[in-house]
């Protein structure tokens, strides 16, 4: 039933949500994502499985509409930009205080400010380390082609619901724009009322039948021992997360004696370093956190005794570098190469930096 | 002029009202005692245990039922009783 | 003297659909007036299972804890945002969002508009008491010239300030809207006549015309730093003047077949 197709990576995330039964999407068009509504405008997916496609007045009403859908248990996303990312943190850290789950996609751009409309990886610390106020996390899933931007829109909504946390897909401007073969979902209808009922009636809003409580979505509580409690199960929930969602790929670690880190488009740059470096006989690998959050710590320890350098590859002035360090904990050299503005690097520089940072630093 | 006109309604069509304020939940907010159209409640001097002065029925005997009270009250402490005699 | 104060002689009660809390409001807030008649709406139309409340950040913060029906708490303003999804995903519920001045008129001035343009089907509540009550009596976008806040210590100043908003007769020329109006609560005659109007807004969302947008002009007791009775008597000598009751639109949103002409070639 599956089918083959070349498509663009923004694309794919609009086939990929009518597909997996998404019951809304609410966003607002800024470069390089717009493509994700006009497919969904398009595809008018309203007339055939009934998904609600709106364009709304800003990124704030954008995420805010998804907070008001996912809180009747419904599937919905919304994707943007940087800024427009930006805008959107009060309402990311509503929803996670209200415990919603919902997928959220930032194709990244160059900063800060309005930046650039190339690709850049420069969001990472907002993923990962926040955005919005207060303890909260969002679960971080990292494409670097355009079939992981098709999975990744069912996984992050596997994943939300799990975890009744938002998702985001943390992609750049690169994989958003680029074609490749594609294997396209099987579609999977859209959540009647009553199986969301059986999934969450405890929670959601659909309605306060007789045999229960009324249910309340908010983030709000004044007393503070409670808020206390609230909070821990917030980090509990995310050590959960730590255990068991941890998502990585290896390449040709076995025998590596330097390791790069990367994500995204630059672990794809990284790859082709790999085979560079392999040529002149340095034994290089690469580890690619497919989860940003919760990040690969476990595999890095390991590979921290066995290398004898790391270089921490992202388009941006060094954001996951800093986790790279902390998972090694001193114990081997770790450096980042980037480049910033919206440049992706080419793999002989990567190779170059590697020579220059971690191999010549010795 | 309007209290005689109650009175002789009252007469003619011979209903009786009747309030019960949940004392408790009483805020002492006087709104009951403005909108009353006889005029025939007021705070007591007495408290609640939150310290609010709470609104009773001076004149039991003169009331209509007509609701105003509690149509006013923002925290529904009163219930209104009316009935043919 | 007969005792009559039985079950078959009551004409007037609580709501079954307020819930047993205490109100948190001040003494002859205007906010617990309309939670009342809200309450009593969705009773009276059987609609308890099938309403969803949307509620603001101000002090009507813990109206989830009064009307027991499920609710959703909003982001400061975006309630309107939060209600079109709602609505939109789920047709077949009533959907109403409940918001002050400062929540509607100020920060979530966008999403008000633009829920209305776009003709939600949902009934938007609209508490106007001319300042930010729960954070201590700020100046709203619906302040009065001259009238004294906390931050416009010496009175609203135009050159200062701006001028007052008069957020519902903008909302009025939306096309998307069915019915915008104007009521009070502060005398018995003016509470029946709002819950006729909020009632009448529920009754148009069932026939999926448009927004319904009700404006209560209320009261701030303790942020206008009077009695309850001295507020009422306040707010129908300035605010009622600045802000006239009455309806500023009854009908329906626009007909979209009127809007093909200007495609046609």
């Amino acid at each position: 039933m599956s089918e083959l197709k070349l498509i663009k990576g923004n694309e794919v995330i609009a086939h990929a949500a009518i597909r997996c039964g998404a019951d809304g999407y609410f966003g607002y068009p800024i470069t390089p994502q717009s493509e994700v509504m006009e497919t969904l405008m398009a595809e008018k997916p309203w007339e055939t499985t009934g998904m609600v496609v709106l364009q709304a007045e800003s990124e704030v009403a954008s995420i805010n509409m998804v907070y008001g859908g996912a809180a009747c248990g419904k599937k919905v996303m919304t994707t943007s930009s940087s800024p427009g990312i930006s805008l959107m943190q009060e309402g990311i850290t509503y929803i996670a205080g209200a415990e919603l789950p919902c997928l959220i996609m930032n194709c990244v751009r160059g900063g800060p400010g309005l930046g650039t409309i190339q690709p850049s990886q420069s969001d990472y610390f907002q993923a990962c380390k926040g955005g919005g106020h207060g303890d909260y996390h969002l679960l971080v899933l990292a494409p670097a082609s355009v079939q992981e931007m098709n999975d990744f829109v069912g996984l992050g909504f596997d994943l939300a619901f799990k975890y009744r946390n938002p998702v985001m897909i943390l992609t750049d401007g690169a994989i958003g724009q680029m074609m490749e073969k594609v294997k396209l979902s099987d579609y999977k209808p859209r959540w009647t009322d009553e199986e969301i009922r059986k999934m969450s009636d405890k929670w959601a809003t659909i309605g306060k039948t007789p045999d229960r409580e009324r249910n309340i979505i908010t983030s709000l509580e004044l007393d503070s021992e409670i808020m206390e409690k609230i909070n821990q199960r917030l980090i509990d929930k995310y050590n959960k997360m730590k255990q068991e969602e941890v998502r990585y790929e290896e390449f040709l670690c076995d025998d590596a004696e330097y390791l790069l880190v990367a994500y995204g488009t630059s672990s794809r740059i990284c790859q082709k370093s790999i085979q560079i470096a392999r040529k002149e006989g340095i034994k290089l690998g690469l580890l690619r956190p497919i989860t940003l959050f919760p990040f690969p710590v476990k595999p890095l320890e390991r590979l921290a005794n066995q290398v004898k350098g790391m270089l921490s590859v992202e388009m941006s002035a060094g954001q996951m570098v800093e986790d790279v360090k902390l998972a090694v904990n001193g114990k081997v050299k770790v450096e980042h190469f980037g480049r910033m503005g919206g440049i992706i690097p080419s793999p002989s520089e990567v190779v170059e930096a590697l020579k220059q940072k971690i191999i010549g630093g010795k | 002029m309007q209290k005689k006109l109650i009175k002789k309604y009252l007469k003619m069509a011979k209903i009786k009202g009747d309030i019960l304020v949940d004392i408790e939940e009483c805020k002492g907010c006087s709104l009951c005692v403005t909108a009353c159209p006889l005029k025939i409640i007021a705070l007591s001097k007495k408290v609640n245990s939150k310290g609010y002065n709470y609104a009773y029925l001076i004149k039991q005997d003169a009331c209509i039922g007509c609701a105003d009270c509690a149509t006013v009250c923002p925290d529904s402490v009163i219930t209104v009783y009316r009935t043919k005699i | 003297m007969e005792n009559i104060q039985k079950i078959e002689n009551i004409v007037c009660q609580k709501s079954k659909v307020l819930t047993d809390n205490t109100m948190h409001y001040c003494p002859g807030c205007s906010h617990s007036v309309v939670h009342k008649l809200i309450a009593e709406i969705i009773e009276e139309m059987g609609i308890q299972e099938k309403t969803i409340g949307v509620a603001p950040v101000g002090c009507a913060v813990f109206a989830y804890n009064y009307i027991d029906i499920d609710w959703q708490e909003a982001a400061h303003g975006r309630a309107p945002a939060l209600a079109t999804a709602i609505k939109r995903l789920m047709p077949d519920k009533f959907v109403f969002t409940y918001q002050g001045d400062g929540d509607l008129a100020s920060i979530g001035a966008a999403e008000t508009l633009h829920a209305c343009n776009r003709g939600e089907n949902i009934v938007i509540v609209f508490i106007n008491n001319g300042m930010y009550g729960m954070t201590g009596g700020q100046m709203a976008p619906t302040t009065l010239v001259g009238m004294k806040t906390s931050t416009s210590p010496y009175g609203r100043d135009i050159d200062l300030n701006g001028y007052p908003l008069k957020m519902t007769d903008i909302v009025a020329q939306l096309p998307g809207t069915a019915y915008v109006t104007r009521q009070s609560v502060h005398k018995a005659s003016n509470i029946r006549k709002c819950k006729k109007a909020i009632k009448k807004a529920f009754e148009i969302q069932k026939r999926k015309v448009g927004t319904s947008f009700i404006e209560v002009v209320s009261t701030c007791s303790s942020g206008w730093k009077m009695s309850p009775v001295e507020a009422n008597k306040w707010m129908e000598k300035h605010m009622m003047q600045f802000y006239p009751l009455g309806d500023l639109k009854d009908s329906e949103r626009d007909n979209p077949d009127d809007y093909k002409k200007y495609m046609e070639d």
